[in-house]
């Protein structure tokens, strides 16, 4: 029998955790943000040494899986003797792979820019970290947004992984639940909605941002 | 001190021997030039003889390949060390043309920012101005050119000719020494182009030095104290407007003067002369 008692009785607990995982995305969805910023930087300098050390970064966390990352961090961290909490090593491997994948949607971003206005902001002297910030990632974003609101929402449907390295968000509060009441389907089906929710609010939001940068263009 | 005694001595602009270089191709083949305080000299020239490049290494948005660049008796974008010369740091080519202001043919105004932002955000930025400072001065520049009742527009609402003149405003908010200009007016529909020379008018008679890389012979023959004709990278022709566009007899320059005359009368005087 469906039991939707177990639903609403749990409900509360299930929303607390929700606030873990949205706590978890989006810094980290922050914190890769910046990375991604620095290497899709350093990927398009005249440095030999930059261009390496991003394209390494990029095709490394793009090309193993976000589950084996994070095992790796659980298990690799504590042997090099950096005693951090799980939730911060999960949080930052989260980061640094969304990190990846952002530097990839920006990089499109930044070429698109006209070299003109580098030029311009030259010319009435700012420095290149002051271009970087002022000019060319806001940029970047409003040519991106659409993909980086994507991006945002992978990273929600991904912080389910960090479950598993003992990290208490959504799904393992479910899954915690779901093994004492013996109420798998109803747990996860309620879990898979508040999932559904938030990707939603994330998109709803990102749609009325575009709104605003279309406005900007706008004759 | 020495210079308040010889005011007019040292050029704002001294280029001396310039040569530039794409690969193979040689753009700029030794061009001398000097720009004294308050002149404005115009230069013109047929498509790819160099003009905009001279302007983008006089701006060090090009690195010239030989030669130096004095701006105000600072060698521009290098060192001199023993026999060689030496790049030298960002920061270093910003302190030496704090002073030298640059309006694009494409305007480049920054699209994501208002009109007053577009000016007011380097006084900020490079200036370190406090934010309210900045905003009235940005005002006052937008007034100046004509624009203080659209400082909150986006650059993508404004109609070319006023994208010019933020441009304009951006440039002169820094109160440079010299202003720069890479055919300013060649991206606007002709209706449009009235109202940029204006203000680039008014800038001249209040004593702005200025390059003015331009296809507009009417204003470089009102305007100008000296032309210049560039041709195939070398400054083929130099004087006063009427030196340049009556007297001179390069036959390059004569063709080049002809050709713009036929394409710009569309009205054949009993006479038979076209004016300029
Ligand atoms: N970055 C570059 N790389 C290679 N060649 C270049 C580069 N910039 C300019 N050139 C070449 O240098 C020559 C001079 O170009 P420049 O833009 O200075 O001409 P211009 O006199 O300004 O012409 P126009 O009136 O069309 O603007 C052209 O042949 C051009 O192809
Ligand atoms: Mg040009």
């Amino acid at each position: 029998m469906f039991n939707t008692e177990i639903i609403v009785k749990s409900l509360p607990m299930l929303l607390q955790a929700s606030v873990w995982t949205v706590v978890y995305s989006l810094t980290s969805v922050a914190i890769g943000f910046c990375i991604g910023t620095l290497m899709c930087a350093a990927g398009l300098s005249s440095s030999r040494l930059g261009r390496g050390v991003a394209a390494f970064y990029v095709s490394f966390f793009r090309g193993v899986p976000l589950l084996v990352q994070l095992l790796i961090s659980y298990y690799c961290l504590p042997l090099i003797g950096l005693n951090v909490p799980s939730s911060v090593a999960a949080v930052g491997t989260l980061a640094l792979c969304t990190g990846a994948y952002i530097a990839e949607i920006l990089r499109g971003g930044f070429l698109g820019i006209p070299p003109g206005l580098i030029e311009a902001a030259r010319m009435v002297g700012l420095s290149r970290a002051q271009i970087l910030t002022r000019i060319e990632v806001p940029m970047a974003v409003r040519f991106t947004l659409p993909a980086l609101v994507n991006e945002t929402t992978m990273m929600v449907k991904a912080s389910s992984l960090i479950s598993v390295v003992g990290v208490l968000e959504l799904t393992r509060l479910a899954q915690n639940i779901a093994t004492s009441t013996f109420q798998p389907l109803e747990i996860y089906l309620a879990a898979g909605a508040i999932y559904f929710v938030i990707n939603a609010v994330i998109s709803s939001a990102g749609t009325l941002v575009e709104g605003r940068f279309k406005a900007e263009t706008a004759r | 001190m020495a210079e308040e005694k010889t005011p007019n001595s040292r050029p704002i602009i001294d280029v001396r021997g310039v040569w530039k270089r794409f690969g193979s191709a040689e753009v700029l083949k030794g061009i001398d030039l000097q720009i004294k305080k308050s002149e404005v000299t115009c230069i013109i020239g047929p498509s790819g003889s160099g003009k905009s490049t001279l302007l983008r290494c006089i701006a060090f948005l090009e690195e010239y390949s030989e030669g130096e660049i004095y701006i105000e008796g600072e060698l521009l974008g290098f060192s001199l060390e023993n026999g060689g010369r030496r790049r030298v740091s960002d920061a270093e080519v910003d302190r030496v043309r704090r002073n030298v202001g640059f309006v694009f043919q494409q305007f480049n105004l920054w699209p994501h920012m208002s009109a007053l932002e577009n000016v007011a955000m380097p006084l900020k930025l490079s200036r370190g101005m406090p934010r309210e400072e900045a905003a009235r001065r940005a005002r006052a520049m937008l007034e100046k050119v004509g624009l203080g009742h659209r400082t909150q527009a986006y650059p993508s609402q404004l109609s070319g000719g006023q994208q010019q003149r933020v441009g304009i405003a951006r440039a002169l908010a820094m109160e440079p020494h010299i202003m720069l200009f890479d055919e300013p007016t060649s991206a606007l529909d002709p209706e449009l182009v009235g109202e940029v020379l204006q203000v680039m008018r008014d800038l001249a008679s209040e004593g702005m030095t200025m390059a003015v890389v331009t296809h507009e012979m009417g204003f470089a023959a009102q305007v100008a104290d000296t032309v210049m004709f560039i041709d195939h990278g070398i400054i083929a022709a130099s004087g006063s407007p009427n030196e340049v566009f009556r007297e001179n007899q390069n036959s390059r320059l004569r063709q080049f003067l002809q050709n713009y005359f036929e394409r710009n009368v569309f009205w054949q005087g009993s006479e038979g002369a076209a004016a300029p």
